[in-house]
């Protein structure tokens, strides 16, 4: 293996071990499954009771949504918390590749949205009578898969300012909020007021979900392809943008010598 | 005074400033969209309502459960424990603040339904109200010591903090309505205080006789405080066995 590829995949999960190494399995259990869990639940029988729309609307929307869990909040400590542990300098001070170093931890993450996604849209089948096509499934991942690594790319960006900022889990819990509203998680987008939908457009989230809806509605991975590629250059776009903002700031807290200061 | 300065600790906070004001917001215009949307028609203020009871207990949540974490994290717990006083009057205090700075989510969502929603603020029985909010944040505080009370033992108490949050939005009523979910839930919302603060809230707003739901909700309140305090002793001496008290 080289070296590169050593920090992307060893760096990435060694990073995660050392930053998470307080989860034990009550504190996965309730956050990562148990919230998302409940989450699906509410905003269902939310739906149920307003009657705007069908039930399998706020599963999908809200199944890929908890993937957030991880992609923004985790993927923000993933990245800040180095500097609350006060292990970025030692970490800076390497000479290893940034971007193996950067986009390496972000793989626990896409891994921990996959899983939570995965359980959620499994309760729905359990508790909400949520019955996808067979055939739908392959189709369906692609695009839980695709948005959990768009979703992740924001949680670099949040992460990545946290390198500077002093309190940017307000702004991950922010974030994490005001994607329930924007990203037609459980209003579609076209019943937003256009200046609240075009937020949602620019966000990870609304194609990823508006085409797993369609997916489970009985398109194919063809008819969904541009809205899926549109999610993914998003994900790309916001990536580009965390890892500009990681040198960015690396290089501004060496010239200043602020890297860990608050 | 234990009250007025944990208030003033919690208002310093972006974080409750979050729960208590913007979350509520938040989840009131997903509300007011659903609705606007959907097939209910006059449920403005029945959600404006709701969705600030939300914040009110997400404050309780987090702040009671956050509260002892963060004693924990500062080094402080222990020394809370030791002072002279029960440690039951030491903590009251602190959860009644949470639940009070919950005050904020309700008016939050109000002038927000208000302003950019058209939700009307024509309350029946005005009276009522102003009786039925402070019953309701007194109790949904006392809920909190109950809560506190398990978490002195837990290391990781806020990661249960957060699974709490959505189920007892989900049963107590707040924003679905209980026939709309299994029979079995209705016993379990039965012994939470905000499923009877929030029908006194809405009885009083609407025009119905609050008077029963406030005696219900100031009475659970009440069993919590003893209950909490019998809890809090015996976890108290349980964490001073274990030394588990100042462990992170």
């Amino acid at each position: 293996m080289s070296a590169t590829a050593r920090v992307f995949f060893v760096g990435g999960v060694i990073s995660y071990r050392a930053l998470f190494n307080w989860i034990n399995p009550g504190t996965y259990l309730t956050t990562m499954l148990g919230a998302p869990l409940f989450q699906i639940l509410f905003f269902t029988y939310l739906g149920r009771y307003a009657g705007s729309q069908d039930d399998d609307f706020f599963i999908v929307g809200n199944a890929i949504q908890v993937s957030a869990q991880a992609g923004i909040y985790g993927m923000t400590m993933g990245i800040a918390n180095e500097r609350q542990y006060g292990t970025l300098q030692p970490l800076l001070a390497t000479p290893a590749n940034r971007l193996a170093m950067f986009s390496g931890r972000a793989l626990p993450f896409i891994a921990n949205g996959l899983i939570v996604s995965t359980f959620g849209f499994c309760v729905a089948w359990l508790f909400l009578d949520f019955s996808p096509a067979p055939d739908s499934i392959p189709p369906l991942a692609v695009a839980v898969v695709i948005t959990t690594c768009s979703c992740v790319a924001l949680g670099m960006v949040i992460g990545s300012i946290g390198l500077r900022a002093r309190d940017v889990f307000f702004g991950a819990n922010l974030v994490y909020f005001l994607m329930l509203l924007v990203c037609g998680v459980n209003i579609a987008n076209e019943d937003l007021p256009n200046w609240l939908g075009a937020i949602g457009r620019c966000l990870p989230l609304t194609h990823g979900i508006e085409a797993a809806r369609e997916i489970v509605a009985g398109s194919s991975l063809a008819d969904v392809s541009g809205l899926l590629a549109t999610e993914a250059l998003i994900g790309l776009l916001y990536a580009t943008a965390a890892y500009t903002l990681f040198r960015v700031f690396e290089a501004e807290g060496r010239r200043r010598a602020s890297l860990e200061t608050y | 005074m234990g009250w007025l300065f944990h208030m003033k600790t919690l208002t310093n906070s972006l974080f409750f400033v979050l729960v208590s004001v913007l979350q509520p917001v938040i989840f009131a215009s997903i509300a007011f969209f659903m609705v606007d949307t959907g097939s209910q028609s006059g449920t403005l203020l029945y959600v404006s309502l709701g969705a600030g009871l939300m914040g009110v207990w997400s404050a309780t949540l987090f702040g009671s459960g956050g509260a002892i974490q963060w004693q924990r994290w500062q080094g402080t717990l222990e020394l809370m424990v030791g002072a002279p006083p029960p440690f039951v009057a030491v903590l009251l205090p602190l959860t009644v603040a949470t639940a009070t700075l919950g005050l904020y989510s309700i008016l939050a969502t109000l002038i927000w339904g208000r302003i950019f929603f058209g939700a009307p603020l024509d309350f029946a029985h005005p009276f009522q109200l102003a009786i039925a909010l402070p019953t309701t944040i007194l109790s949904l505080g006392m809920l909190g010591l109950l809560l506190a009370s398990t978490f002195v033992l837990y290391r990781h108490a806020n990661a249960f903090s957060n699974l709490l949050e959505y189920p007892v939005w989900l049963i107590t009523g707040l924003l679905v309505p209980l026939s709309l979910l299994p029979g079995w839930v209705g016993p379990l919302a039965w012994i939470l205080s905000p499923t009877w603060g929030m029908r006194a809230i809405r009885d009083a707003a609407f025009g119905g006789n609050a008077w029963p739901e406030i005696a219900l909700c100031a009475a659970l309140g009440i069993v919590y405080v003893l209950l909490g305090a019998l809890a809090l002793r015996n976890f108290e001496r349980l964490a001073r066995d274990r030394a588990t008290l100042s462990l992170t």
